[in-house]
């Protein structure tokens, strides 16, 4: 019912603006097309003006009322370069968008149509324009020279002690493997996968580097200031692992393993503290990946070698959880197969709307 | 082939000879154009630029109307609008937005808008329409080719539109379509029969765009009148003239990504998938790659976004120095630095894949090639406010329209220098921050542009004019509106806010925006509603606008204002006039503007 006296009050609204924008056509020829043109000139040369003043004053309006809802201190190395890079674009990308929006409604306003101006003939000047070429040139280079040394800082190759984990993304879940104890990812191959036979990455059983690799579903624990390598891949379609705490993202390709390294800083304890009891490390699929794509989340839980190397030692090999079920003990629950469905429920409904 | 031989030759297939020398053109007696001939399958420019427009309109209304549903979902996730379900059925369930239903609607939404409205709709009206009237020709290069490009693009909108009605749904795998997404119905329910239409109606769209530009290019160059050198060319020209060659070279390219895509989604090729376990099943495709399609698509892609801009400026350039009674400031820099943006448009697909597994070290290439388009925009920028400075500024909707584009271009296009950094984009991938960026400075500058051209344009169009004060209402409530829209948005890409979620509510890192999301949402209700409103004022005024009494409205130099109120087939009566001199002699030696048909006097002063 409400929709329906909105949109009433569209037309009612509409029927009156057009009636004063008909009636308005009538005056200006009575009054004379010139002064009727002249009222709208300083009419509009002042609303540009306006729109300047309350413009600038919006865009500090809004950076007052949202800064503080935008992310806060980077949550890894790699996140303080990244951040670092946007101030010192942030800072001469303003610069430059103030002088122009004030000298673009400026002039409009100042040189409005007066009766008796002449405007000036002005139709080049080469030193004028050689000054605006130059200029951002030099700044684009700087802004290049600096992205490009925190671009490959970022890219470059992953500390030789870094932990690695590999992540696999499929239709609306986040897969992780450790490598175990012999700190190899054992071989995979897509055919194998099978999440009835507790093998929902396509793990080559035959491969001895598998055995002990450690399947997990939804939550990844990583070791907090120690660098850590993700193996990013696909099973369906593209998906993305988003990492906004930690600035980070890369995609995950069917058939194309990608890579990403960060050094985490803080644990999610320290983050809770300064965020609050709601925080959470989450994982987001940044790629248009189905009908389930706002759903896709993961998460990631930072905490200190020791509490890793407990949570580790709980955990079961794949390889021996599959086999266990092979020779008919399918007590045991898998941690990727059927669970992702029970975690998906209780994460929300909106969720389980989708995957089922 | 001359002008006066282009136009017999076409009034032979048309059927008529008395054209010419029916000055007054529409609707005379004289004339023996069937309605077909004249309003449907016209090979007039001026009505294939009309046909063009309208169908642009229509386009522009759907594909606004379907933002302003996906608007609903996220500024209002709790609500349900039973209104909906009564419209959409079970793709609104209790009348709340289904997932496959909203993914199809922002699929679509961007689809329409950058293929259909902004490039069909902008640069195939005002090229249509300005390039034969600018040049100095009776039509173009081939009307026939020109109306097939026309009806090719109507039957793309067929399919476009069909696809809305078939049961699975239109295509929903987003605008860009990545397979494999896009190849596998079982993935996504918009990959079934919704695909194969949007790709058949893409491979029309191509085929209409072809035949389109190559037209445009073969006019500029071989049937420009006496007199009329390239370096006296108005901007629109030269921007309408970059745009059809960027289309030319790149749209072929985006077909052979389509067919492709064709190929593996119904024979069993692999050229984009590999090492697939969907649904249930391994794929046996191996060996193919995902990351091909992305080139494939965004070197047309990234084209696409300056195919859209590039008439917007050229339209820009001209009505500011008209309005300014001033010359465009640095003409040829204008048309360098356009040549410029045309070049390196080609040399930056990749900065759309930084985070797709792209070699970083392509990357590191693609970072400095796209930062080096801000210089060509940078200078552009100056030279329009430079065009302003010391003028005497006439503030009609079409100027304003002018100038707001550039105000956008500007905020847009400073986030383009934060999104080109291969560092900053990592974190900014995907987020709204890329919305807010590309909405601001293709989406609405484009259409500022647009909306600049119909104001501008509308008395050549039809000989009457718009209603101002809508225009005037319109422009402040559409420039407001979009900073609010937009504006906020890009705090929502800094927190990480990914685009095409549909929901917050699971997410403890993005739900904090729901205020902000309904201001968006109200805000975008009254924008569209305002240019409805824009709708009712170009049909109204069709019929009722305050008639042209003066043949050159605006004073303007150009040669479109030497033809007839209401010009007939082949523009001029008589000869076609011979040109002179450059379009910008606004101001010069104390008068107002002298056309370009004058020719130089004695005591002149250079420039």
């Amino acid at each position: 019912m409400s929709s329906f006296w909105i949109i009433v009050a569209f037309l009612l609204g509409f029927l009156i603006v057009f009636q004063i924008a008909k009636a308005s056509e009538y005056v200006a020829i009575l009054k004379g097309e010139e002064r009727a043109r002249n009222e709208s000139n300083r009419i509009n040369g002042f609303l540009l003006l306006a729109f300047l003043v309350v413009g600038l004053f919006g865009v500090w309006y809004c950076n007052h009322a949202l800064k503080d809802r935008i992310l806060g201190e980077p949550a890894s190395d790699h996140g303080v370069r990244i951040d670092r890079m946007l101030y010192i674009t942030l800072a001469i990308t303003f610069i430059v968008f103030v002088i122009t929006q004030v000298a673009l409604f400026w002039f409009a306003y100042k040189y409005q149509e007066k009766e008796g101006r002449k405007p000036y003939f002005f139709p080049h000047n080469n030193k004028l324009e050689l000054i605006w070429t130059v200029i951002p040139a030099i700044t684009l280079t700087v802004l290049v020279g600096f992205g490009l040394y925190y671009w490959y800082e970022i890219t470059g190759e992953a500390p030789e002690n870094a932990q690695v984990v590999e992540v696999t993304g499929s239709q609306y879940k986040w897969e992780f493997r450790y490598p175990g104890a012999d700190k190899k990812l054992g071989k995979k191959y897509y055919r194998e996968i099978n999440p009835l036979k507790n093998n929902s990455l396509g793990q080559v059983w035959s491969d001895p580097d598998n055995h002990d690799d450690i399947v997990a579903s939804q939550e990844v624990h990583l070791v907090v200031n120690k660098p850590v390598k993700f193996i990013i891949y696909a099973k369906d379609v593209i998906h993305d692992v988003g990492l906004a705490h930690f600035r980070m993202k890369m995609d995950a390709v069917p058939g194309m393993p990608t890579t990403m390294w960060f050094t985490p800083k803080f644990t999610t304890r320290e983050m809770k503290q300064k965020n609050g009891d709601d925080f959470e490390y989450e994982i987001s699929c940044d790629q248009m990946c189905g009908k389930g794509h706002f759903s896709m989340r993961g998460v990631v839980i930072v905490e200190s070698q020791a509490e890793y190397d407990v949570f580790i030692s709980k955990q079961k090999a794949q390889y021996a959880i599959a086999m266990e079920a092979e020779k008919g003990n399918p007590a045991t629950p898998s941690p990727s197969g059927d669970s992702t469905q029970n975690k998906s429920t209780s994460i929300s409904a909106v969720t389980t709307k989708v995957i089922q | 082939m001359n002008n006066d031989q282009t136009i017999h030759v076409h009034e032979g297939a048309a059927g008529t000879h008395e054209v010419l020398h029916d000055g007054n053109g529409h609707g005379h007696h004289e004339h023996k154009q069937s309605f077909i001939s004249k309003y449907i399958f016209s090979q007039d420019h001026k009505t294939i630029a009309k046909q063009f427009l309208i169908t642009g309109i229509i386009w522009a209304i759907i594909g606004a109307l379907f933002s302003v549903l996906f608007r609903l979902q996220l500024g209002y996730p709790e609500e349900s609008f039973p209104i909906l379900e009564t419209f959409f059925g079970n793709w609104a369930k209790g009348g709340r937005i289904e997932p496959e239903f909203y993914y199809a609607l922002i699929t679509m939404h961007g689809t329409i808008l950058v293929f259909f409205v902004l490039t069909a709709g902008l640069s195939g009206t005002f090229a249509n329409l300005l390039i034969p009237f600018q040049v100095g020709a009776r039509d173009m290069a081939s009307p026939f080719m020109n109306m097939l490009s026309y009806w090719f693009f109507f039957a793309a909108g067929v399919v476009m539109m069909s696809s809305l009605f078939v049961q699975t749904g239109p295509a929903s795998g987003g605008w860009t379509m990545y397979p494999p997404l896009s190849a596998l119905g079982q993935a996504n329910l918009g990959s079934k029969l919704g695909t194969d239409l949007w790709i058949t109606a893409m491979a029309l769209f191509v085929i209409s765009s072809l035949l389109g530009g190559l037209n445009y290019i073969a006019t500029i160059l071989n049937m420009r009148t006496k007199g009329m050198s390239m370096t006296r060319l108005p901007l629109t020209i030269w921007g309408l003239f970059f745009t059809a060659i960027l289309g030319v070279l790149s749209f072929p390219v985006l077909l052979s990504g389509f067919i492709l895509l064709l190929f593996d989604r119904h024979l069993g090729t692999s050229f984009y998938l590999s090492d697939i376990y969907t649904a249930g099943q391994a794929l046996p495709n191996e060996g193919g790659s995902p990351i091909l399609y992305q080139h494939l698509f965004w070197f047309l892609g990234h084209p696409e976004v300056y195919i859209i801009i590039l008439p917007a400026m050229g339209m820009v350039s001209e009505i500011l120095s008209v309005n300014s009674r001033k010359p465009i400031f640095g003409y040829m820099a204008m048309v360098g630095s356009l040549f410029a943006i045309t070049i390196l448009a080609f040399l930056v697909w990749a900065h759309h894949m930084f985070v797709s597994g792209l070699n970083p070290f392509m990357g590191s290439v693609f970072v400095l090639l796209t930062l080096l388009i801000a210089i060509p925009s940078a200078i552009k920028v100056f030279n329009w406010i430079t065009t302003i400075w010391r003028g005497n500024v006439r503030f009609t909707p079409a100027m304003l329209y002018a100038i707001g584009f550039v105000s956008m271009f500007i905020s847009g296009g400073l986030t383009g220098i934060w999104l080109g950094n291969s560092t900053i984009d990592i974190h900014l991938h995907d987020t709204y921050f890329v919305v807010a960026h590309f909405h601001i400075v293709m989406g609405v500058s484009a259409f500022f542009g647009m909306f600049a051209g119909v104001y501008h344009w509308y008395p050549k169009m039809f000989g009457r004019y718009m209603n101002n004060t809508l225009g005037y209402i319109h422009f402040w409530v559409t420039l407001v509106g979009a900073y609010l829209i937009f504006w906020p948005m890009h705090y929502m890409g800094m927190a990480g806010v990914p685009r095409r979620y549909l929901d917050f509510t699971i997410w403890k890192s993005f739900n904090q925006f729901n205020d902000l999301n309904r201001m968006i949402t109200v805000v975008s209700i009254i924008v569209f509603a305002v240019n409805l409103m824009f709708v009712f004022n170009f049909f109204y005024s069709m019929f009722k606008g305050r008639k042209l009494r003066t043949q050159n409205p605006w004073n303007a130099n150009t040669l479109e204002w030497t033809t007839p109120i209401n010009p007939g087939h082949g523009n001029w009566e008589g000869e076609i006039p011979e040109v002179h001199r450059w379009p910008y002699d606004y101001g010069k030696d104390g008068r107002d503007f002298i056309p370009q048909t004058e020719p130089v006097g004695p005591n002149e002063s250079k420039h």
